[in-house]
């Protein structure tokens, strides 16, 4: 037997009972309860809507943010230098997942090359170390807000970039990574003096935990800018985003 | 500012304790930073107006200054036995004169750290004077709590002698 059943035969007489039985005021007060019900509901409404502007206007100034530091970065500021006394020891492993889930690069890797360059070439690592080799020593900052001091060495970026024949008036360099990570720099920051393509860290090969078989430094940038296990480089003109600025870190992310 | 700048002292505390997650806003990192520096322009907008307004209609002068050591020692006297009085209201006893004027150096210290944190590699002379990127954080940090302790002490200034309140949003 259904509820319907049971309440049918006498439905409309009890409503009218009950009718009867409240007086005017506690009518009004079972209307204004009504009302303000519907309020409430209204409300949660307007709560969600709400919620998506908030965070599109967040990300609108965002995008501010990055026009903002794009016009404050001066190319021929430098980062400061340490010396060798002054690094942290051990440097800290960070990525988007634990140190004991690291998958090694294979060791006949090579290094893809695509977009606005002129010679699309694959590089094996032997002929990334026949170039000039440079290493400096410099404060890693964390966008968590703590920071630690590397050494870092390997091939001036934009001496790379001139030899691939990148087109140095495109917009975005971006990579993509073994272990999945992704995300892409400004071409400003790429030519900058300070941006290493490393193979080293501390004078001995890139060890896996620190991104072998290459890293790109940048001590003008915060940690999720500098993309570990690099497998492809390609310059573009649309920007690539990443994988913590798809999530709302700023794009930018530079100091 | 506050409340999400405790969710990004959460992410790397540079002291023994975290912020209940109750105190901060922002749901993560990411979201506490979006906050951060999106509201950081509202400060550093008014507190540019509220500066530019102060020296070039000298009101600063006016308003805050002569402070003397006498009158000072007088008014927390007076504090002490709960006879300071108010009966000028648009005229500061010295206590206030020092309280916002501490405040207002605060906010400046509170935004140029901010900046050194941000751009330590383009404000090279804002990052020395704050002892370098990780003593920056420790500079916002302490300069944060004072603009706290201002607001509490000020909301309780404020019930305390509720009359200001009018004043306040009047200016007369």
């Amino acid at each position: 037997m259904s509820e319907k059943k049971i309440f049918n035969p006498h439905e409309k007489e009890i409503i009218k009972d009950v009718y009867k039985g409240l007086d005017l005021p506690t009518r009004r007060l079972f209307g204004k309860r009504a009302l303000s019900l519907g309020a409430i509901s209204m409300l949660t409404g307007c709560t969600l809507t709400n919620e998506d502007s908030i965070e599109e206007a967040l990300m609108v100034m965002s995008r501010f943010n990055d026009g903002v530091q794009s016009w404050l970065f001066d190319p021929n500021k430098m980062a400061p230098t340490y010396s060798e006394d002054m690094l942290t020891k051990p440097f800290p492993f960070n990525a988007f997942y634990g140190e004991d889930e690291i998958r090694p690069s294979p060791d006949n890797f090579k290094l893809k090359v695509s977009g606005l360059v002129q010679d699309t070439k694959d590089w094996t690592l032997d002929e990334l170390r026949a170039f000039p080799q440079t290493s400096q020593i410099t404060r890693h900052i964390c966008v968590e807000g703590w920071s630690a001091i590397g050494k870092w060495g390997g091939v001036r970026f934009s001496e790379f970039l001139k030899r691939i024949g990148a087109d140095s008036t495109a917009k975005f360099v971006g990579f993509r990574c073994h272990d999945d990570y992704y995300t892409s720099i400004d071409m400003p920051t790429a030519l900058h003096a300070q941006t290493l393509l490393t193979l080293t860290y501390a004078d001995e090969v890139l060890p896996p935990k620190y991104g072998y078989p290459m890293k790109l430094r940048m001590p003008t940038k915060l940690g999720y800018k500098n993309p570990k296990y690099i497998q492809e480089i390609f310059v573009t003109n649309v920007n690539p985003g990443g994988y913590w600025e798809d999530q709302g870190y700023n794009w930018f992310g530079g100091s | 500012m506050i409340m999400s700048g405790l969710k990004i002292y959460n992410a790397s505390p540079i002291f023994d304790f975290l912020f209940p997650r109750e105190l901060t806003v922002g749901g993560w990192l990411g979201g506490a930073l979006l906050w951060h520096f999106a509201f950081m322009w509202l400060l550093v907008v008014n507190g540019l107006i509220y500066l530019t307004l102060n020296f070039y209609t000298g009101r600063v002068w006016k308003k805050f200054f002569p402070i003397s050591p006498k009158e000072l020692i007088k008014d927390v006297l007076d504090t002490l036995k709960g006879k300071l009085a108010h009966e000028d209201l648009s005229k500061y006893n010295t206590i206030q004169k020092l309280a916002y004027l501490s405040v207002i150096l605060d906010i400046v210290v509170l935004i140029a750290s901010g900046l050194a944190i941000w751009k330590s590699v383009q404000f090279p002379i804002l990052r020395d004077l704050m002892g370098g990127f990780d003593n920056a954080r420790v500079v916002h940090f302490a300069a944060m709590s004072f603009a706290v302790f201002f607001i509490l002490v000020h909301l309780l200034m404020v019930a305390l002698v509720p009359k200001t309140l009018l004043i306040m949003i009047r200016g007369k």
